[in-house]
C-alpha cells in the first residue's frame, strides 16, 4: 500500500506514455508482417519485403512526394505571412486590430468537414480547377491561424527596447529585422512552421474535397484502405517517425551540448 | 561619422530648444530649453511620468519630439533616426541581446558600421568594465551588475558624443548601486565623454552629476549644482524632493537692506532677501525653509545660554529615533506642526527625550525663502514609492 502510495506518480506516468507509445509499436511491428491476404490486420510471418521494395505498390510515393511538396509549399507560405501578421498584430495599433485578433481563430474553430465543404463551394463557384493549386491555396489558409498563434506569443514576449537598442547601435531597420528581431523570434517562428507542416502533411479531410484528381498520401491510404491495406504504408509511417525522433534527439543533444560550452567557458 | 564629431572640441554641447512632446492631450514634456555642456555628467532627476525619460529618448532619437529642436554641437539632428546620430544609450534593463554573447553584444555597435576588425577595440572595452574574462558568456548567465556594465561597455565602444542613461541603476540593489555610481564617475572621468543621467533617485544625482536638472510635471524646476540646489532650493518641489525642508507658513513684517523680518506663530524670524526666490514686500506671506541639519536643539532650560541674532523657535519633542551617527527628531511647535531636526550625536544631551520642552535656534543665514503660493508639499513621498 506504502509502496503504492510512492509510486503511484511513476505508474502513472508509464502507463499513459505506453498509451502514447503502443499505436506507435503496432505500426513499426506489422511493417515487418508478410501477410496472407491483401489486408495487412493480422500478424503472419516475420519478413523485409515491404522494407526492400517501399515504392513496390502502384502511385504510393507519387502521392508522398506530392504531399511533401504540398506540405512544403504550405508551410513557407502559411509561416511567412503569419508571421508578419503576427508582429502586425502585436507591434501596431490599427482599425479593426481586435477583430482581426480574433477572426484569425475563426479557421481553427470550424469543424473541418464544413470547412472542406464550403472551401469545394468556394472553387466550383470561382471557376477553380481542383488539383494542386486549390490543395496549396486551403492548406495555407488552415496552417496559418496555428503559425499567427505560435509566433504572436513569442512576439508578445520580447522586449521592444532590444530593436531599440539596435537601432540605437547604428542598426537601420533592415539590420534591426535581420540581427535582432528575427533570431529572437525564430523559436516561435520555427514551432510554427512545424506544426504547418505535420498538420498540411496528414490533412486528409480538406484535402479531399479539394483534390479533384489528385492523389496525396494521406488520401492514398484511405484509397487503399478500401480494398486492401499494403505493408508499404506501414514502412512510410515507421520512417517518418524514425525521422522525426531523430530530429529532436539531434537538436537536444545540440542544445545541451552548446549549454555545457557555454557555462564552462 | 563619431569620429570627427567626439574630437572637435568646444563645439559638442547638446542644446534643446523648446522641445516638447504631446501624447493626445497629455503633454509628456512642456517646451522646454536646456543646454549640456561637452564633457559634463549631467543628471534629469524626478519622479516617474514627469519626463525624463523622455527628454531623453528625443535627444537619443527614439521619440520625435512635437516641436522644437535638438542640437548636437551646431549640428541639428531633430530630423535624424537613433542610428544615424552619434548617441549611445544605456537603457533601464539594459537591453543586451539575448541571443549573443558578451563579446558580439559589445561589438554589435562597430560591426553596423562596417569596421571589421573590432577584436582590439572589444578587448579593451571589455577590460575598462572588468568584464574580460566573461566573452563567451550569454547575457542571462551574468549577474545585474555585470549585465550593466556590459550594457555601458557596448555604448561606449562606439565613443559616442555623448552618452545616454536611462535608469541605470534602478534594477541594482543598494550596495551594488553605490559600487555603480563610483564606478561610471570613474569611466566617465576616464573616456570625457558627456553623459546625461535619468534617475529618480535624489543622492544618485547628487553623488554623481556636476548639473542636475530636477524636472516636475514636464518641466524643468529648477537647473544647478547639486550643492546649488540644495543649499537654495528656489520651489517647494526641489526643497522637499532634495532632501529635506521644514517649511514655514510666515508674514512678512519689515525689510532692512538685505534682510526680511517675517513672524509666523508669534515667532519672529529674520532671513537673507537675496535668498528669498519670491518677490516680498510686507505683509506678503512667503514660505520660510530651513535643512533639518542646520538646526541646533536645546533643552528649554537652557535657553538663556543661546547666543543672541540666532532664529529661534520653542517646540516639544514628539519623537526621537536614533540612527547612529545623528539623531533625528520631529518637534510639535506652534510654528510648524512637524519640525524636523537632525542632530549629530558629539555630545548627547539626556534629557532630549520624547516629552521635553526644547527651544530650536539656527543662524538667520541658513534659512531660504519661497514662494507662498506654492503647494507646501509638493515633492514629498514620491521619492520612495516608485522605486520598483
Amino acid at each position: 500500500m506504502r509502496w503504492l502510495r510512492r509510486n503511484i506518480v511513476v505508474i502513472a506516468g508509464v502507463l499513459t506514455l505506453g498509451y502514447l507509445i503502443v499505436p506507435n509499436l503496432v505500426v513499426m511491428v506489422f511493417s515487418f508482417n508478410k501477410p496472407n491476404g491483401r489486408f495487412n490486420y493480422s500478424w503472419q510471418r516475420f519478413s523485409l519485403d515491404a522494407w526492400k521494395d517501399p515504392c513496390g505498390v502502384a502511385d504510393l510515393c507519387g502521392s508522398l512526394t506530392l504531399s511533401f511538396q504540398i506540405a512544403a509549399w504550405a508551410t513557407l507560405g502559411a509561416t511567412v505571412l503569419g508571421t508578419m501578421i503576427a508582429f502586425a498584430l502585436v507591434r501596431y495599433r490599427f482599425r479593426a486590430r481586435g477583430s482581426i485578433n480574433s477572426l484569425i481563430f475563426l479557421p481553427m474553430a470550424m469543424p473541418e468537414v464544413v470547412m472542406a465543404a464550403s472551401l469545394l463551394t468556394l472553387f466550383l463557384n470561382l471557376g477553380a480547377r481542383l488539383g494542386f493549386w486549390t490543395v496549396l491555396i486551403a492548406h495555407i489558409m488552415f496552417c496559418l491561424s496555428f503559425v499567427v498563434t505560435a509566433v504572436k506569443a513569442r512576439v508578445m514576449s520580447m522586449d521592444p527596447r532590444l530593436e531599440e537598442a539596435a537601432r540605437d547601435l547604428y542598426a537601420g531597420p533592415v539590420q534591426t529585422f535581420v540581427r535582432v528581431t528575427l533570431p529572437i523570434a525564430a523559436p516561435g517562428i520555427a514551432a510554427g512552421a512545424l506544426l504547418a507542416f505535420a498538420l498540411s502533411f496528414d490533412d486528409f479531410i480538406i484535402t479531399n474535397f479539394n483534390a479533384g484528381s489528385t492523389v496525396t498520401f494521406p488520401m492514398f491510404v484511405w484509397g487503399s484502405a478500401q480494398r486492401g491495406t499494403p505493408v508499404q504504408i506501414n514502412v512510410i509511417g515507421t520512417a517518418m517517425f524514425i525521422v522525426a525522433v531523430l530530429l529532436v534527439v539531434g537538436g537536444q543533444l545540440v542544445s545541451n551540448r552548446r549549454k555545457k560550452t557555454a557555462a564552462t567557458t | 561619422m563619431t569620429e570627427t564629431a567626439s574630437t572637435s572640441r568646444g563645439g559638442g554641447d547638446v542644446r534643446l530648444s523648446g522641445i516638447s512632446k504631446t501624447y493626445g492631450s497629455f503633454h509628456a514634456v512642456k517646451p522646454l530649453d536646456l543646454t549640456v555642456p561637452q564633457g559634463s555628467f549631467f543628471a534629469l532627476l524626478g519622479a516617474s511620468g514627469c519626463g525624463k525619460t523622455t527628454t531623453l529618448r528625443m535627444i537619443a532619437g527614439l521619440e520625435e519630439p512635437t516641436t522644437g529642436t535638438v542640437f548636437l554641437g551646431d549640428k541639428d539632428v531633430t530630423g535624424l533616426p537613433p542610428y544615424k546620430r552619434p548617441v549611445n544609450t544605456v537603457f533601464q534593463s539594459y537591453a543586451l541581446f539575448p541571443h549573443l554573447d558578451i563579446y558580439e553584444n559589445v561589438a554589435f555597435g562597430l560591426r553596423r558600421r562596417g569596421i571589421k576588425s573590432v577584436r582590439g577595440q572589444v578587448g579593451e572595452m571589455l577590460d575598462l568594465v572588468q568584464l574580460g574574462d566573461f566573452a563567451k558568456r550569454k547575457p542571462h548567465q551574468l549577474s545585474g551588475g555585470q549585465q550593466q556594465r556590459v550594457a555601458v561597455a557596448r555604448a561606449l565602444i562606439n565613443h559616442p558624443q555623448v552618452l545616454l542613461l536611462d535608469e541605470p541603476l534602478g534594477a541594482l540593489d543598494l550596495k551594488l548601486r553605490r559600487q555603480m555610481q563610483l564606478e561610471l564617475k570613474r569611466i566617465q572621468t576616464e573616456v570625457g565623454i558627456t553623459f546625461i543621467h535619468v534617475t529618480h533617485d535624489q543622492e544618485e544625482a547628487m553623488t554623481m552629476a556636476d548639473t542636475v536638472a530636477v524636472m516636475n510635471g514636464g518641466l524643468v524646476e529648477q537647473l544647478g549644482s547639486p550643492a546649488d540646489l540644495y543649499e537654495n532650493p528656489e520651489t517647494t518641489f526641489v526643497a522637499n524632493f532634495l532632501g529635506t525642508s521644514n517649511l514655514i507658513e510666515a508674514e512678512v513684517a519689515e525689510i532692512h537692506g538685505d534682510e526680511v523680518v517675517v513672524t509666523a506663530g508669534g515667532a519672529k524670524l529674520r532671513l537673507p532677501a537675496g535668498r528669498c526666490s519670491a518677490p516680498t514686500a510686507s505683509g506678503g506671506r512667503l514660505l520660510v525653509g530651513i535643512r533639518p541639519e542646520k538646526i541646533s536643539l536645546a533643552h528649554a532650560d537652557d535657553a538663556g545660554t543661546i547666543p543672541d541674532g540666532r532664529n529661534r523657535i520653542t517646540g516639544r519633542i514628539a519623537d526621537s529615533s536614533f540612527i547612529g551617527v545623528s539623531t533625528q527628531y520631529v518637534i510639535d511647535s506652534p510654528v510648524c506642526p512637524e519640525f524636523e531636526v537632525y542632530a549629530q550625536n558629539i555630545e548627547r544631551d539626556s534629557r532630549l527625550a520624547p516629552g521635553a520642552e526644547v527651544v530650536l535656534h539656527w543662524n538667520p543665514a541658513h534659512s531660504f525663502g519661497l514662494d507662498a503660493a506654492q503647494d507646501i508639499d509638493a515633492g514629498i513621498e514620491t521619492v520612495d514609492e516608485e522605486v520598483s
